[in-house]
Parts: C-alpha cells; structure tokens; sequence
C-alpha cells in the first residue's frame, strides 16, 4: 500500500530526474572522494560544498512549491522552518564540541559562559543526543507550522492576509532569535561546530556524506510530493486552490487539506535546514529574514510553480546566478534579483518548466500539422 | 551729563530711561558701599537696608557675602564678588554683575561676617527673593525653598506668605512651607499633619521623596497619614505615567499611521499590496536629505523652512515614481495579488539597491530645524516638539486626505473605481487613470511620511524595510478600505506596544503586538471595522 | 451519538424550514423576517426583483452567510445556522451558482470525481483508488449531461454551455437531498433553456430543488409552485398564474 501510494505521482519524466538528483548525489562526491586531485573530473571540496547548499535550497524550494503551487497558499516564511531545522541541528553540534570550546566549559557552550549563564537552558536538554535531535528538527518546524495553520486556515485567512502573517511570523521570530536572553547564541547565533555523529564537519568524508544525504533526502521529497500531488488528494488540493469556496460546498473541509500540507512542507523545509547547517558551518538569525522566505518563493516562481521539477531548476539557477554575481558584480546582484522578481512574474509566470513545455507542446502540434 | 544733549525727543526718552538706570544703581552703589563699611552692627542694619530696596541684585550679593565671597579690592576700593576660578578668584563687580578680571585672596579684603549675621542674610535673602516684584523671582524662591527645606527662611516665608496675592505663587509658597515644616523634626504633629495634605497635593516625584521619609523618620498619626499621602501620590504618579505612556503610544500611532495611511489607500481601494511602499517612505526622508544639503551649502538662512520645501518635493517624487510603477509593471497584475507581492518586493530591492548606489549605504544626516527641537513640560508629561509636529503632521494628512476623497471629484471618481469597477467604467470614469493616480496618490502620502520620518528614524536604504509589515498590519487590524480604521488602528497599536514595553521590553513589546495581531486577524480577517456583504468578495 | 448542530428543537416534516430570517448588511437589511417551507420531493422556483434577497437566502441556507435572527431547520432536525458550508453540503445540500464554477485545472471526469458523494477524508484520499461503482457512477452522469466525448477536456477549455452542464452533473454527483439551483438559464439560448427544464423535472423526481430564476418562461415551463421574493421577505406564494394575478406582485414587476 505505500509503495502504491509512493507510485502513483511517477511519471517518467518525474523518475528520470529522480534518477538524475540522486546520480549527481552519488557521482560528485564520490568523484570528490576517489579522483586524485589532479584529475581534471574531480570536483573541487568548495563546488562539493556549494552542491551540498544548492540541494538543501532545492528542498526548501519543493516545501514552498508545495503549499504555493498545488493549494495557493503563497508563503513568505517558509525560511522560518528551514531556519527553525536548522537550529535544531546547530543544537546538536553545539552540544558535541564538550570541552573543545574556547572557554572549555564541559555543559554549557562557549556563548553561554560569555553571557554568564549558570546552567543549560531547560529546551537544551537531550541535544547532546542525536537521536532526540531528529525528531526535533521535524517536530519544531511542523508544530509551528500546525499551530499557525490551524489558526489561520479555520479563520479562513487566505491570500495577501495570509502571506503578510507568514511574513510576521518569521519577523518575530528573528527579533526573537536576535534576543541574547532567547538562549540561542543571539546575534551570533551558532557555530564552531566540531563533530557530527562522531564524525568532524570538517572533513571531506563527512562534506561528501552530508551532500549525498541532502540528495537523497530531496529525492524522497521528489518522490513523498509527487505521490500526494497525484493522489485523489492531490487533485482535491489543486481544487482547492482554483476554487475554494467551491470546495467547501462540495463538502470538503479545505482547511484540513490546507494543513496537511502546510505542515508536511514545513517538516521538509526543516530537514533541509538541518542538512543546510553542517554544510555551511554556521546558523544565525538572519536566516529568519523574510527575504530569505521570498527569494525561496522566487526561486519557484523562476523554476515553475505547481510543477515538482520547475522549484529543483529553480533554485539550483538562481542560486548559481547569486554565487556567480556576489562574487563578480556584487552590487549588480539586488538589482539582478529584483529584476529577476519583475520579470518573472510579468513575463514567465509559469517559469522556466512552462517556458519548456509551452515549447514542447507548439513543436509537437507543428509536428501533428507536418504529418497531417 | 546726556541729559545735557537732548537732540530729538527719542533720544530723551532713552536718556531719562538710562538716568532712572543710573539713580537706581547709584542707589544699590550707596547701599553696599554701607555694607563693606562699618562694624558689625552697622552691616546688619545695611544688610535689612539692601533687603528692604527690594532690588533684585541685591539677593546675589548678599548670598555672596553670606557664602563669604563678597571682598573689597585693596587697589580701587570697589566690591567684587570672588569664585574660586583655578588658583585664582574670578572677579565680577558686586554692583553691575560685569566680570572683573581675576586676583588673588591677597590683593583682596574679605567682608567679614559671623553666624548672626548669617541668619539675617538668610532671612534677607529669602525675603528678597520671595518678596520680589518680579512674579517669577518669587515663584523660584518659593520652588528653590521646596528643595532646600531651610529651616532659617521661614519667617520670611510666613511674611512673603501673608503679602502674596497670586494664587498660584501662594500655593508653591505654601508647599514650601509645608515642605519646610516636615524636614524640621520638633515640628508639632498638628501642623505635620496640615503639612502633609499639602505637600500631598503637589503630587510629584519631589513631593513623594518627603513624604516617604517623613514616613519612615515619624510615627503614630503623622507617619499613617504620610504613609497614606505618599500612596495617592503614587496613584497620581502612575497615572502620569500612563498618560505619558498614552503620549509615546500617540506619538508612535502617528508614525505608523502615516506610514500606513498610503498602503490603506493602494491595498484598500485597489487590493494591491505594494512592497515597495516602504521604499517610498525611504525616497521622502532621502528628498528631505537632499533638500537640506542644497540648503546647507547654498541658502543656509533657509534651513529652518527646509521641511516644507521638501513635503512638496518628497510627494511629487514619490509620487512620481508610484505612477510609474503603476503604468509599467502593477497595472499588468490585476487580479493577481500574490503576484503584484512579488513583483513589487523585487522593485523595492531595485530601489534600496538604487539608492545605496547613489547615496551609498551609511546614514545620512538630516537635521531638526530650529522649531521642532527642544521638549516642553506639561503637568508630569515630558513633550518633545519634533513629536509634537509628528502627531500633528500624521493628523493633518489624515484629514486633509479624508477631505480629498469626499469632496473632490478625483474622490469621488476613486471611491466608484473602489466599489465598482465596470459600472464606473460604464459611466465614463477612466479607470486606468484613476488607478494610476491613485496609487500615485498613495506612494505620495508615504514620501511625506518620509519627511516626517527623516527626524526621527536613520535615514538609510533600509529605513522603509522596517515599516512594510508594521503599515500592513495597521492597515489590516483597522479594516481594510476604511480610513478612519487605519486611524484607530494606528493609535490602538502604537498605545499597546508603549503599553508592552516596560513590561517586556521593546523587541518583546514588539513581538506580542505581532503575535497579537496575528491572532486578530485570525479573529476577525476583514479589520476592527469590516465592511460587511457582497461588496466585499 | 448526535452530531454537532443537530437539535431537536423544532422538528418539522418538511424538508427545509425557514422562519423569521433576517439578515442585514451595515444597516441594509438584504433578508426581513423571510420564512419558507420546502417539503421532501417539492421543487420550488423563487422569482424576485434584482436585490430582493434571493442570493441571500441561498448563502444563510448554505452557511455562507449567518443570519442575524431566525430559523433554519433542515430535514426536521439540523439547524443550518450553526453549520458551515461543509457539514451543510455533506448533510446533502447541493449548491450550483449563478456564475458556473468548474475547476478549470482539472478535467471534466476529475470535476465529477471530486463532486461525488462519499470520500471526504483527507488521509482516506491519500491512497484511495475510485472504486468500480464510483467509476460506473460517473459513467452514468457523463453520459445523463453528455459529456463523454468531452470527459478528458480541462474545465477551462469547455464552452459556457458545456460548464453549466458539468454544474448540474457534479450537483448530481454530490446526490444532495435538495438542490439549490441558482439562475440556471442565464445566457443559454431558448433550446437550451427548455432542455434545462427538462432536465431539472428529471431530477426532480429523485432530489428537491430550489430553483431561483428571473426567467419567466422557463419558471412556466417548470410549472411549479413559485414564491415571490421582495425586499427580503416573501411577497406571494402560489402558482405562476396566482402570483402574476396578485396586484402586489405586479407593482413590484412592472413599476410603480
């Protein structure tokens, strides 16, 4: 019955890049690993890294499209989620580094000694174990996601309304998290991690590791939306977002159906987060700006919405196009993605997957006509 | 001798007004002159003499001669007043008040008194001032003796006391008395007691302080009525405390509602959520910046007006540019909410970024012409004029917008497109036209809430970032399409984050607020004041 | 156990009882004092000027709308006003607008699928297949509204026409107890108008329907019982020659 259920959104366009996600999983750290560093086909650690980031942001992107394009609930916090992920995970490494902090405290991390603390934090305990940590990270964001949800979508709070609370809501958790007494390292949030599951985060190895395992799990995320998309739910979420009022006198309870996936997109926002953290070394507030929120929306509105490929393209393209400009052109870089905000929604808003399929479809009708 | 030259009838006038100068200080001359001569008991008698002149310069010299700074120049015989000035004494001639250079004690002769002597200096002094002429002389004294509580000046207090006839100045002397009477420990408790009431009375933070040590120092029915009095004044105190709270909620609302009062416009009457609406608050405050730099290196006599030479600017500015949005990309997205979001989040980083190209990222510096700084004080309420002016500007706007909407045709023609589009469009009204004013009309309002805001906040490509959310919840909570909501909503808002603050703390304060709201609206989608029925899906 | 909203109140055998209904918007009153009794198997038509209420009516009737006083009692036990439109709809009330809303993004079958009675849960729709009687079912109504030619087509692709049908086929679908058939004629030609007739006399032999028109031939060509909305109450009540002979119901027609 699951594997039915986790079959029934496989479409053959879909499993080929299933396949081509967990290949470029597989292949770029293995070639990290294996190839000797003079071989021109091993990719360099830095590109292994930027990989690893690219595909935690392409599952934050799926979590977004999710909710955006398949029930039209345009989010602008969804980097809340990731970030809230994200936290969860920097506690865990933070409770490893022991006594290899700066202060050499063996309990408490080196911002609490700084900041006088006198014992852990009571929502500390159990992050020394990973074990509790792995929940949390899909536990945190999707209560968050639940409690808001439940709230907004029973009040039958939608469009604009909705999308400026989501905007609120991860506006006051970044004032929170900028708060020293919040107990999670404040401005500077977490960092200096040393060992993941006994493993440095330093180390190509564990770099290598991190980066097929964000593979993978985008790919169980591939595969976990297409099945809900293409199920009799999925057909009933779309419903709902062309016509919700339609819906309800059909009998649906739309917000039930709001939040299922509300929250199932915020658990995957979380893991990405998760898997982001030990990557890039570092979470702090700021992962809490709500331009984080909207560029992971742009990133989707680039790739296609309402599409399970478009959101992958999609952040995979503009995050190229940002490390490619902040380094080269760096104050071209806002301008390019305002732009690119502009544009796409006046000239593309199907994105990038539309563009290609729009194109598809006109050659194959010219080809029906040729053969005609 | 000018006597002597009358030239014009002018000139007279100012030269008896000089005379009558010179008797008087020829006067005041004569009378110190008595002072620094003589033994001690002629001192004494010139010391009541100079007290019954009633001249007002006579209390510093005797304060000084009282504090023993009152000396005699041995080289020209005249009377200075000394202040310890480094290793030397700086001089100012005990008469006129003009500075005199600087001596030492040796080339001086002090003018000597002893402890009785002190006590009528006091006592002249005290009569001087509380007797003096001048209402505001009297009234210091009286509120200089409050704090001092001595002890010595009460018999002239009780004379000044009984010859004073205006009411208020009665009161600061009473008080003072009063004040007096409760620092001196052998006070009989009867007249404690009256005391009490009237310090009580005074109800300030001064008034508090005494009472609360009268009411640890005392006991039996003087410390309970104290204890009593120091309580209601607390009361009085707290509810000062909240009216100056309501003042810092007031002067916020305005803050917000003229951020928000263009967004009430855009998102009410036409349903677009402009994210770029901070952005045009952001381009006001940088007009008012650069209205002020051509000022400075140009008209500098202008600066005190340079606000309103840039309302007008800033408004055509940002309105300018809300038209050109408006023609250029929002009149595309129709009907597409989410999508107008997203575009318009990506023309306000083109314009943060524009701007810190141009101007570059810093803080820029606007000044606060010479008639909105400073603070007035009203009862306990502390009141800064740059506030003042907020809150006055937010209201003018307000209204004068409220008047443009009813009683103009542009108005009128803006409340049709708002309730029904394709009947307007059927009678004739323009509506892209419309639209495109509209939306101007809205990105105008918030460039002159960016001149507003230039005094306040750090006018920086980021200054209007802060205020997107803020204006939309403002405008949510009050209801959408209703101006006067936007007002109260504003209000309502700014009073609970003041009222939050001590209590949590700013970001804290801030926090709840969105919490708050994020409720209410969960509550209550359409607004405190909803329009209700078909209109509205 | 007793559902929420269910009372026993006022138990009554007609199907569905309006009684002193009223509902205002910012001092206008869009129903006043309205009462309306529909009895199992009847079909209604209700006929009214433009802002007599008839919208109204069927909102508070579906949840829409809450009333501000009165009564509505479904099927002698259900009161209406405490119900959103979801238990409403499931307690077998079926709505078609005014305005045809299909779900453009989904074919004509999918339209139907999502209309039949029956699977609503949520986690249930995750895995559910449809089941051969619902496929025989949809077979069934394709071929009643005569669209199985049509039945892979997207909703945004059909004709006007052809979404009103697909509205009376997902009504059909959803096997309400009543139906509440707003302006089903508008913009049909005189054919299809008759057609439609036909059609709802069909139906009306397994379903109640209310049926809220302007059209007057086609409310004579139904032949039922009609009552006549005005000012958000009821002005007359009869069959169509009663109610046309009723002076009030003139006055109101054709002008004072």
């Amino acid at each position: 019955m699951i594997t039915r259920f986790l079959w029934q959104g496989m479409t053959r366009n879909l499993q080929l890049f299933v396949l081509l996600v967990l290949a470029v999983g597989i292949l770029v750290p293995l070639s990290n690993l294996l190839l000797p560093p003079e071989s021109p086909f091993r990719t360099p650690s830095w590109v292994l890294q930027l990989m690893g980031k690219y595909l935690c942001y392409a599952s934050l992107a799926l979590a977004v499209d999710l909710v955006w394009g398949f029930c039209g609930i345009l989010t602008l916090g969804h980097a809340a989620f990731f970030a809230l992920g994200g936290y969860c995970m920097g506690m865990y490494l933070m409770r490893q580094i022991g006594t290899r902090g700066v202060y050499g405290n063996p309990l408490l991390p080196d911002f609490m000694v700084f900041l006088n603390y006198k014992e852990l934090p009571w929502f500390w305990h159990g992050f020394d174990s990973f074990w509790f940590a792995a929940p949390m990270i899909v536990l945190v964001p999707s209560v968050l996601a639940l409690a808001l949800g439940w709230f907004a979508f029973r009040s039958r709070v939608t469009g604009v309304y909705l999308s400026i609370i989501t905007q609120a809501m991860t506006f006051a958790l970044l004032l929170a998290f900028f708060r020293n007494d919040m107990g999670l390292g404040g401005n500077n949030g977490l960092t200096d991690f040393k060992d993941i599951l006994g493993y440095s985060v330093q180390s190509d190895t564990t770099r290598a590791v991190l980066c097929f395992a964000s593979a993978l799990a985008l790919a169980i995320f591939l595969v976990i939306s297409a099945a809900v998309v293409g199920s009799r739910f999925g057909k009933a979420l779309t419903a709902v977002r062309d016509a919700e009022s339609r819906m309800r006198f059909l009998g649906y309870r739309v917000e039930r159906y709001k939040l299922f996936v509300f929250v199932l997109s915020a658990a995957m926002a979380g893991i990405a987060g998760a898997l982001y953290v030990p990557q890039v070394g570092i979470i702090n507030p700021s992962e809490f700006s709500p331009g984080n929120s909207i560029e992971a929306v742009l990133w989707v509105a680039v790739g296609g919405r309402g599409t399970l490929i478009g959101p992958v393209i999609g952040a995979f393209v503009v995050n190229f196009g940002k490390t490619y400009l902040t380094g080269a052109l760096p104050e071209v870089w806002l301008f390019a993605l305002g732009a690119l905000f502009i544009v796409v929604t006046l000239l593309l808003p199907k994105g990038v997957v539309g563009l290609w399929n729009q194109f598809r479809s006109r050659s194959r009708e010219r080809q029906a006509r040729a053969t005609a | 001798m000018l006597l002597l030259r009358p030239f014009s009838v002018l000139l007279s006038v100012l030269a008896s007004l000089v005379l009558a100068g010179a008797a008087l200080a020829a006067d005041l001359a004569t009378l110190v002159g008595n002072l620094t001569s003589g033994g001690l008991s002629e001192r004494e008698a010139a010391i009541t003499a100079l007290a019954a002149s009633g001249d007002e310069r006579a209390a510093p010299i005797l304060e000084a001669l009282g504090a023993g700074q009152l000396y005699i120049r041995t080289s020209d015989k005249l009377a200075v007043i000394g202040r310890v000035d480094g290793n030397r004494l700086a001089l100012t001639e005990a008469v006129s008040g003009k500075p005199t250079g600087t001596a030492v004690e040796a080339d001086l002769d002090r003018v000597r008194v002893n402890n009785r002597l002190r006590g009528t200096i006091e006592a002249a002094v005290g009569s001087l001032t509380l007797m003096s002429p001048n209402a505001r002389v009297r009234l210091n004294a009286a509120d200089s003796l409050f704090k001092r509580r001595d002890a010595t000046a009460l018999p002239a207090l009780d004379q000044a006391l009984a010859a004073e006839k205006d009411p208020r100045i009665k009161r600061a002397m009473s008080e003072a008395r009063a004040a007096i009477v409760l620092a001196t420990a052998d006070s009989p408790p009867a007249q404690k007691l009256a005391a009490i009431a009237v310090v009580r009375d005074r109800a300030d933070r001064d008034s508090l302080g005494i009472l609360n040590t009268v009411a640890a120092a005392s006991d039996g029915e003087v410390k309970t009525a104290a204890a009593a009095a120091a309580g209601s004044i607390e009361q009085t105190l707290a509810a000062w405390q909240m009216a100056q709270n309501v003042w810092y909620g007031i002067s916020l609302g305005s803050v917000l509602l003229l951020a928000a009062i263009g967004l009430a416009i855009t998102f009410g009457t036409m349903g677009v959520i402009n994210m770029a609406h901070g952005e045009m608050v952001m381009l006001g405050a940088y007009t008012t910046f650069v209205v002020q730099e051509v000022i400075r290196t140009s008209a500098p006599h202008l600066f005190d007006v340079s606000l309103a030479i840039a309302l007008p600017l800033a408004f055509v500015v940002s309105g300018a540019i809300g038209i050109l949005i408006e023609r250029t990309i929002i009149r595309f997205l129709y009907g597409r909410p989410l999508d107008t979001l997203l575009a318009t989040w990506g023309l306000s980083l083109v314009l943060q970024q524009a701007v810190r190209s141009i101007f570059g990222s810093s803080n820029r510096e606007v000044g606060a012409p010479s008639w909105m700084s400073g603070a007035f004080q009203l009862g306990q309420l502390n009141i800064t004029y740059g506030r003042l002016w907020i809150v006055v500007f937010a209201l003018i706007v307000f209204a004068s917008l409220i008047l443009l909407l009813r009683k103009t045709p542009m108005g009128l023609y803006m409340r049709a497109v708002t309730q029904n589009r394709p009947m307007a469009a059927a009678v004739g009204i323009r509506t892209p036209r419309v639209d495109a004013l509209t939306f101007g009309l809205g990105s105008g309002i918030a460039g002159l809430a960016g001149v507003a805001l230039s005094q306040i906040d750090n006018v920086s490509p980021n200054l209007g970032q802060g205020y997107i959310i803020d204006s939309f919840m403002v405008v949510v909570f009050g209801g959408v399409g209703n101006l006067f909501g936007t007002l109260i909503g504003a209000l309502t808002l700014g009073v609970v984050n003041k009222f939050l603050e001590p209590y949590a703390g700013a970001v804290l304060g801030k926090i709840l607020v969105l919490v708050f709201i994020i409720m209410f609206i969960q509550r209550r989608p359409r607004g405190l004041f909803a329009l209700k029925g078909r209109s509205v899906e | 156990m007793k559902a929420p909203g269910i009372t026993h109140a006022r138990s009554t055998s007609a199907l569905l009882y309006l009684s002193g209904v009223s509902v205002s918007f910012d001092g206008f009153k869009a129903l006043n004092n309205l009462s309306l009794l529909v009895e199992p198997g009847e079909m209604r038509a209700i006929i009214g000027p433009n802002g007599a209420g008839k919208t109204t009516m069927m909102d508070v009737i579906t949840g829409k709308t809450r009333p501000d006083s009165g009564e509505v009692v479904f099927d002698g036990t259900a009161d209406l006003t405490k119900l959103d439109e979801a238990s409403i709809a499931t307690l077998g009330i079926g709505r078609k607008f005014q305005k045809p809303t299909v779900f453009e993004n989904h074919t004509v079958r999918d339209n139907l699928l999502l209309a039949l009675a029956g699977m609503r849960s949520w986690y249930r729709l995750l895995t559910a297949v449809p089941s051969k009687a619902e496929n025989d079912r949809l077979e069934e109504i394709l071929s009643i509204i005569r669209m199985g030619p049509q039945q892979h087509m997207l909703g945004a692709r059909l004709s006007h026409g052809q979404k009103q049908w697909l509205e009376i086929g997902m009504l059909l679908a959803q096997n309400p107890k009543l139906m509440l058939v707003d302006e089903p004629v508008a913009g049909m030609t005189d054919v299809e108008t008759e057609t439609t007739a036909q059609v709802l006399r069909e139906v009306n032999k397994s379903h109640s329907v209310v049926v809220v028109e302007h059209d007057m031939s086609f409310v004579r060509a139904l032949g039922v019982k009609v009552t006549v909305l005005h000012e958000g109450s009821t002005l007359a009540e009869g069959s169509l020659d009663q109610v046309s002979a009723d002076p009030r119901v003139v006055e109101v027609y054709l002008g004072r």
